[in-house]
């Protein structure tokens, strides 16, 4: 569009994007040959129904979760608590619904903002007290669902409010509601952190922190806000998850929901190490994690060996990620026909 | 009360090993919060003025699975009123669904030495070391809910809990009935290893043994919970079998139930298109039912509390009991559902 102002930066949008992209192209092409049915697309009670709905449906609470955890990694830290916080914030919403007379509205902005401030508690633990970010965010990890069992007394909670109902189960324009919202969240994301210097401030604290701060950017403020962020988008993933089945269970909502998180992140190209990062590697990187699963599903495989081809798919993109790997390789190919 | 569970798996998580001190601790808070407990409560009273003639209050340790499901909190909620009810202490931990969890609270109980030690396996397998500790420490040990796979069967007192391969059973011999032999199922598996899962597949599989018109076509684990069983049933319907199912068993009520989400959500009529049969009678199964949407539900009661106390008594009578106590169960078909509705306590 602009060439002559793009000309000395090597880094394109899509710069990092090929791996993931042919990993998530790789297993749609074998999907395509191998299983029946899977790109299967109709419209059904006015709105799209097939495989692939349900990949991009289901996987979008991984997707939003993803676009926050991206910005904490590119800061060189990490979020583990998102499972958990999800839970609180399913519990808030679940509980206050039940509750007659309380504002809508009320409630969605109740949920969210126990899921922010959550992340401003991590925020804080890891800028002010400076504890490790693993360990910081451990802390809610073990303790939310504590919390939220704590707002349910243990209980299951089921309602049947269709406005709740709808942020999981609606359709707009033919597609999922959550799909829409995580879209909505990735055009958000990528504007404040690729329209405004929020993302060079959040790559250069990750790559650099001293640096950083000797150039005059807060790391600590920088730092608040992307565990923040995360916090927010735990709460919506949250609110999708607990409107999708109409009932919260503070046990089981979002388990091990972080760790798909970061694969999404470490598969979509972002290094764990901080520094630079790609929102849409994290969603294709989300979109491959869930067309992995469904692959599992319509193939049948038993859940108790499923994880084996799914690590292997995962280790498999990961290493055609690795530069190092990748010059091995091409070492050995020049080395071997001699 | 479940503060201090959460500070003590909190503690086990940040430090690891070492956290089993820190665990330690916490149970003694968690000691200190209860004891004063059973004195306000008027059994509890009669408890210690009888433990006055006789010796110390009875102790036990129970280490619960989790709150996976509306059936765990109500079998929870028996067990802990049963116990004030009858004044005996009751330490209780809840394992959050993991094994290791498991292990740590009952060498905890160990360590306090409890009278007895009662706990529902999340898992069958994995257990003989600890159970050969608890034995050589001298704790009768009560199983509840679920079954250990172990091949010395010394290492524990007794089971009270349901026969899950009976419960697979009557459900596959309703459906036989409801479908006069002919259907073709799709099934949702619980937990990969866990004792009801693996029973009530068998049982469910000898009744289709027995009626050649009716086959599994697909079958994967729902995890036990609604998420999972909402998300399978979606895939078994976009697969290209999908219109010959005409049936679903799901091995709980709670998978049903997403199940029957998502078959709504594919246009199809749940009780009605597809029969719909699972295992547990919790009260949104009932009410599933009600409104015709879910057709059968085998009970697996969990209001086990006093049958369970009975027992640690009769085995500090130095009573020995039966290896296998069963539980008084039904099977609910949709005409008794508006009836039993009001009643059901979970």
């Amino acid at each position: 569009m602009r060439p002559e102002r793009f000309q000395n930066r090597p880094v394109r949008w899509w710069s990092g994007l090929e791996w993931p992209v042919a990993g998530l192209a790789l297993l749609l092409l074998f999907n395509l040959t191998f299983t029946p049915g899977f790109f299967h697309l109709e419209l059904r009670n006015g709105h799209l129904y097939g495989s692939l709905v349900d990949i991009i449906n289901r996987g979008s609470p991984v997707v939003i979760l993803g676009l926050g955890m991206t910005l904490v990694i590119a800061t060189g830290g990490v979020d583990l608590s998102v499972g958990a916080v999800m839970a609180i914030a399913g519990t808030v919403a679940a509980q206050l619904i039940l509750r007659p007379g309380f504002s809508f509205p009320a409630l969605i902005l109740a949920s969210l903002a126990v899921g922010t401030l959550a992340g401003c508690w991590n925020g804080f633990l890891v800028t002010w007290l400076r504890v490790q970010p693993l360990v910081a965010t451990l802390v809610l990890m073990v303790g939310g669902r504590g919390i939220a069992q704590l707002l349910t007394n243990g209980q299951q909670i089921y309602f049947e409010d269709a406005r709740l109902v709808f942020v999981g189960n609606g359709h707009l324009l033919g597609l999922p509601f959550p799909v829409l919202l995580s879209l909505a969240l990735l055009g958000l994301t990528a504007l404040l952190t690729r329209r405004t210097a929020l993302g060079l401030f959040i790559e250069s604290v990750g790559d650099n922190p001293r640096a950083s701060e000797f150039a005059g950017v807060s790391t600590r403020t920088v730092k608040f806000v992307v565990y923040a962020f995360s916090g927010f988008c735990a709460g919506l993933a949250g609110l999708i998850d607990t409107s999708n089945i109409k009932s919260v269970d503070a046990n089981k909502i979002g388990l091990t929901l972080e760790l798909d998180a970061i694969l999404a992140v470490v598969v979509g190209g972002t290094a764990l190490t901080g520094g630079r990062f790609s929102l849409l590697g994290t969603v294709v990187g989300a979109l491959f994690i869930r067309t992995l699963t469904t692959t599992m599903y319509a193939w049948n495989v038993k859940s108790d060996v499923a994880p084996v081809p799914k690590a292997l798919a995962i280790i498999a993109v990961c290493l055609l990620q690795s530069p190092a790997f990748r010059r091995r390789l091409a070492a050995f190919r020049r080395a071997s026909p001699s | 009360m479940k503060t201090f569970l959460t500070m003590k798996q909190l503690g086990a998580g940040l430090l690891g090993r070492g956290g089993r001190w820190l665990a330690l601790a916490a149970c003694g808070l968690f000691l200190a919060s209860c004891g004063e407990e059973p004195a306000k409560t008027p059994g509890g009273a009669a408890a210690e003025a009888g433990g006055g003639a006789k010796k110390k209050q009875i102790v036990v340790g129970f280490s619960q699975i989790g709150a996976e499901s509306g059936w765990r909190t109500a079998n929870t909620e028996s067990i802990q009123s049963e116990a004030k009810k009858r004044g005996i202490k009751l330490l209780f931990s809840d394992a959050q669904g993991k094994q290791e969890n498991q292990i740590n609270a009952l060498r905890s109980f160990i360590a306090q030495g409890v009278d007895v030690i009662a706990f529902s396996p999340v898992i069958v397998s994995g257990w003989e070391p600890v159970l050969q500790e608890i034995k050589k420490a001298g704790i009768p040990v009560v199983l509840t809910d679920r079954a250990v796979d172990a091949k010395d069967d010394t290492l524990y007192a007794t089971f009270i809990g349901s026969d899950f391969i009976e419960e697979g059973h009557r459900a596959g011999e309703w459906l036989a009935k409801a479908t006069g032999g002919k259907a073709v199922i799709a099934e949702l598996v619980g937990t990969p290893g866990a004792a009801p899962a693996i029973d009530r597949k068998k049982g469910f599989e000898e009744v289709l043994a027995k009626n050649p018109g009716m086959k599994i076509i697909k079958s994967q684990s729902g995890d036990f919970n609604r998420t999972k069983g909402k998300e399978v049933m979606e895939a078994f319907l976009k697969s290209p079998e999908a219109k010959q199912i005409t049936a679903l068993y799901a091995h709980n009520d709670d998978m049903a139930l997403g199940a029957i989400q998502a078959i709504e959500e594919a246009g199809l009529k749940p009780g009605k298109d597809i029969v719909v049969v699972s295992i547990d009678g919790v009260r949104g199964a009932f009410q599933a039912m009600a409104d015709g949407k879910l057709n059968c539900t085998v009970e697996c009661n969990p209001l086990i509390g006093p049958q369970l106390f009975d027992a640690v008594e009769a085995l500090l009578a130095k009573k020995t009991l039966p290896k296998r106590t069963g539980v008084m169960e039904s099977v609910y078909e949709q005409s008794q559902a508006k009836e039993a509705l009001p009643n059901r306590k979970y």
